[in-house]
C-alpha cells in the first residue's frame, strides 16, 4: 500500500516544469557523464594542469628576484635558463646524485619486498599476521617522523648506530673511527647510505603486500606440480611466480623509480637543507634555486621541466603497462 | 619415515627463524623511537645505550604538549591542524572522485579513454614541479599560511588515484539493481544516494586510505606554504622546525615523532584489511 502511494506521488512531484525541461535536456544531450566529472577535472586542472603549464612559462623568462619585486618587468629568454642550468656542475651532481640513488634504492626495495612476500606467502597464519604487522608500522611511519628517527639513529652525539660500530672488531667495520662519524654532513655517500637504509625500510613492505596478493592468485597445483617435479625454489621463482607476476613487477618497477626520484622530505631532514650542497639530489637542487636567496623562478621552472620530461619517460611506460593489461576497460 | 619429518621440522624452524629476525630487524627503528621518547636526558646520552630505558618518564611528552621544547605552541594545536587538513581532504576528495568514478565506470562518452589515460599521467606530476606555480597562485588568492589553501591542493592531488581505484568499485555494483529502482520511478539522485552509495562504501573506505596519507604526511607544499607562520604548522612541519630548532632535545622531538607516527598506525590497523585493495588498487588491479 504504502509502496504504491510512493509510486504515484512521483510523477506529481516530477511535473514541475523547470525540473523536468532540466532533467531532459541533460537526458537529450547526454550531458551527465560530463557534469559527474566537472568537479573533478576542474580540480585536477586548477591545481595540477595550469601550473604546470605556468611553470614551463616561467622556464623561459627571467623570472628572478628583480621581477619578483616589481623593480624590472619579466622577459622572455629564450633557452637561456636552460643553458645556464647546464653550465652548472652542481645540476649535474645532483642529477648524478639522484639517479645513483634511484638505481641502487629500486632494486633493493623490490628485492627486499619481494622476498618478504614470498616469506609471508609460506608462513602460518599466527606467523604472517606477525611479520605483517610489523611491516605495516615501518610502513605507516610518516617519512618526515621516520627521517628524523633514523638522523637520531646515525647521530654522531648519542646515536646508536656509531656506538654499534665503535663496539665491533676492526675486521668486520674497517679502521675508520666511527664512534663520532657523522652520517649527514661527511658528503653524499654516507648520507645517502643512510637514506636507502630508511627508504628501503618504508618502501619494502608496499612491494610486500602487493606482491602477497599476486602470489595468492597463482594457482596452487602449480607449485604442488613443481614440487613433485623436484624443482628448485629458485627454479620456481622464475619458471612459475616471475611470468605469472611480471605485470605486477612492472608496475612496481615503475611506481618505485619515479617514487626514488621523487624523495623530497626525506632527504631534505637528513641533509639538513640548506646545509650541504654536495649532499644535494635534483628535487633539492630545484628547490634551492626557486626559494633560496636570491629566488629565481625562471631557474625553477626550467628545473621543473627538466624533472617532469624525465619522469615522462617513466609515466609513458607505466601508462602503456597498464593499458596492456587492460586497466582501461 | 623419520628422516622427511625431520628435514620438514628444519625447514619449518628456519622458515619461522627467518619471520622472526625480519619482523624484529622491522620493528626496531620504531622501538628505539618510543623507547627514546620515554628516556630521561641523561640516559639518552649515556655512554652505553640501552634498548629500554632504565627510569621511565612521562617528562618528554610533558615539554612537548607545554610547547616549551619546540618554543612554537603545544603539540596539540598542530596536531589539530593536521587531523582538520586530513579529514577535510579525505571528505572533499571522496565526495568528487565518488561522483568522477560514476561517470567513467557508467557511462560510454566520447573522451573517457582520453580521461583516463589523463588521470594516470597527471598523478606522476611531481610536487616538485609544481611548488613555484602553486606557491605564486596561492599566493595571490591570499591562501598561503591558512589551511583552507593546503586542503584545496591536497584534495585536488588526491584526485586522480582515488577516481582511478573507485571506478573499479563503482563496475562491480549490478547495473540491474539501478535499473529496477529507475523502473520503480526512483530519480539519479535517488539512486544515488540509496543504491550505489550504500554499495561502493567500502571502496570509499579503501580511497580514503589514499586520500588520508597524502594529506597527513605531505610535505613539500605545507613547508612552502605555511612559511613563518608558526600557529597554522601542520604535524611534519611542526616536526621538522623543531627539529631543525637544534639543541639535540632527542627525547621531546621522539615524543612529537611517535605522537605524530600513532594516529596512521591506528588507522592502518583499523582498516587493514582493506590496505591491500585502497592502497595496491590504483596500482595494479587484483
Amino acid at each position: 500500500m504504502a509502496e504504491y502511494a510512493w509510486r504515484r506521488e512521483r510523477p506529481l512531484r516530477g511535473t514541475t516544469p523547470r525540473g523536468t525541461s532540466l532533467a531532459a535536456f541533460i537526458r537529450r544531450h547526454k550531458l551527465a557523464p560530463y557534469l559527474l566529472l566537472a568537479p573533478g577535472l576542474a580540480g585536477i586542472a586548477l591545481v595540477l594542469l595550469w601550473p604546470l603549464v605556468q611553470v614551463g612559462m616561467y622556464a623561459f623568462q627571467n623570472y628572478g628576484l628583480p621581477q619578483i619585486t616589481g623593480a624590472e618587468p619579466t622577459q622572455w629568454v629564450g633557452l637561456g635558463n636552460f643553458s645556464t642550468t647546464f653550465a652548472d656542475s652542481e645540476f649535474w651532481l645532483s642529477l648524478r646524485t639522484t639517479v645513483l640513488f634511484a638505481a641502487v634504492v629500486v632494486p633493493l626495495t623490490l628485492i627486499t619486498g619481494t622476498l618478504v612476500g614470498l616469506l609471508l606467502h609460506r608462513l602460518g597464519k599466527k606467523m604472517a599476521a606477525f611479520v605483517s604487522t610489523a611491516a605495516l608500522l615501518a610502513w605507516a611511519t610518516p617519512p618526515v617522523a621516520a627521517s628524523v628517527l633514523f638522523y637520531w639513529l646515525f647521530n654522531p652525539d648519542g646515536g646508536l648506530v656509531d656506538w654499534t660500530l665503535s663496539k665491533l672488531p676492526n675486521w668486520l667495520v674497517g679502521n675508520t673511527d666511527w664512534a663520532g662519524f657523522n652520517w649527514t654532513t661527511s658528503g653524499a655517500l654516507p648520507v645517502y647510505t643512510v637514506m636507502t637504509l630508511l627508504v628501503v625500510w618504508q618502501s619494502f613492505p608496499f612491494i610486500a603486500v602487493t606482491v602477497l596478493a599476486g602470489l595468492k592468485t597463482v594457482p596452487a597445483e602449480l607449485y604442488e606440480a613443481a614440487r613433485v617435479d623436484g624443482a628448485t625454489p629458485f627454479r620456481v621463482f622464475w619458471r612459475i611466480t616471475y611470468p605469472l607476476l611480471k605485470p605486477i613487477f612492472l608496475v612496481l618497477l615503475l611506481l618505485s623509480v619515479i617514487w626514488d626520484f621523487n624523495v623530497f622530505a626525506q632527504s631534505y631532514v637528513l641533509t639538513g637543507f640548506p646545509g650541504n650542497r654536495d649532499e644535494f639530489n635534483l628535487s633539492l637542487y630545484i628547490y634551492d634555486k626557486a626559494f633560496q636567496f636570491p629566488p629565481s623562478y625562471g631557474l625553477g621552472g626550467a628545473l621543473a621541466l627538466i624533472f617532469t620530461l624525465i619522469l615522462l619517460v617513466v609515466t609513458v611506460g607505466y601508462v602503456r603497462a597498464s593499458v596492456r593489461q587492460g586497466l582501461l576497460r | 619415515m623419520s628422516r622427511p619429518v625431520a628435514v620438514r621440522r628444519i625447514k619449518t624452524v628456519s622458515l619461522n627463524g627467518t619471520a622472526v629476525l625480519v619482523a624484529l630487524v622491522t620493528l626496531f627503528p620504531i622501538a628505539w623511537m618510543i623507547s627514546t621518547a620515554f628516556k630521561p636526558s641523561q640516559e639518552i646520552f649515556s655512554l652505553t645505550p640501552h634498548l629500554t630505558p632504565g627510569h621511565p618518564t612521562l617528562g618528554n611528552f610533558r615539554e612537548v604538549i607545554s610547547g616549551q621544547a619546540s618554543g612554537i605552541g603545544s603539540v596539540w594545536l598542530f596536531f589539530r591542524n593536521s587531523l582538520a587538513v586530513t579529514l577535510a581532504t579525505v571528505l572533499v576528495a571522496s565526495l568528487v572522485s565518488l561522483l568522477a568514478s560514476v561517470a567513467v565506470a557508467r557511462f560510454r562518452f566520447r573522451f573517457r579513454a582520453s580521461v583516463l589515460i589523463m588521470l594516470l599521467i597527471v598523478q606522476m606530476i611531481p610536487g616538485q614541479a609544481l611548488i613555484i606555480a602553486l606557491f605564486l597562485d596561492f599566493n595571490k588568492l591570499g591562501l598561503l599560511e591558512n589551511l583552507l589553501g593546503l586542503i584545496l591542493v591536497y584534495a585536488a592531488q588526491a584526485l586522480p588515484v582515488s577516481i582511478w581505484m573507485l571506478r573499479n568499485f563503482v563496475a562491480t555494483v549490478p547495473r540491474e539493481l539501478e535499473e529496477a529502482a529507475a523502473i520503480d520511478g526512483a530519480k539519479a539522485p535517488t539512486i544515488f544516494w540509496r543504491i550505489l552509495f550504500p554499495l561502493v562504501a567500502p571502496g570509499l573506505v579503501a580511497t580514503s586510505i589514499f586520500s588520508f596519507i597524502t594529506a597527513y604526511n605531505e610535505f613539500i607544499v605545507a613547508l612552502t606554504f605555511l612559511g613563518q607562520a608558526h600557529s597554522t604548522y601542520t604535524l611534519p612541519i611542526y616536526v621538522t622546525y623543531f627539529f631543525n630548532r637544534g639543541g639535540a632535545q632527542w627525547g621531546p622531538i621522539m615524543a612529537a615523532s611517535t605522537m605524530y607516527t600513532i594516529p596512521v598506525v591506528l588507522f592502518f590497523l583499523i582498516v587493514r584489511r582493506r590496505l591491500v585493495t585502497g592502497l595496491t588498487a590504483g596500482a595494479v588491479k587484483g
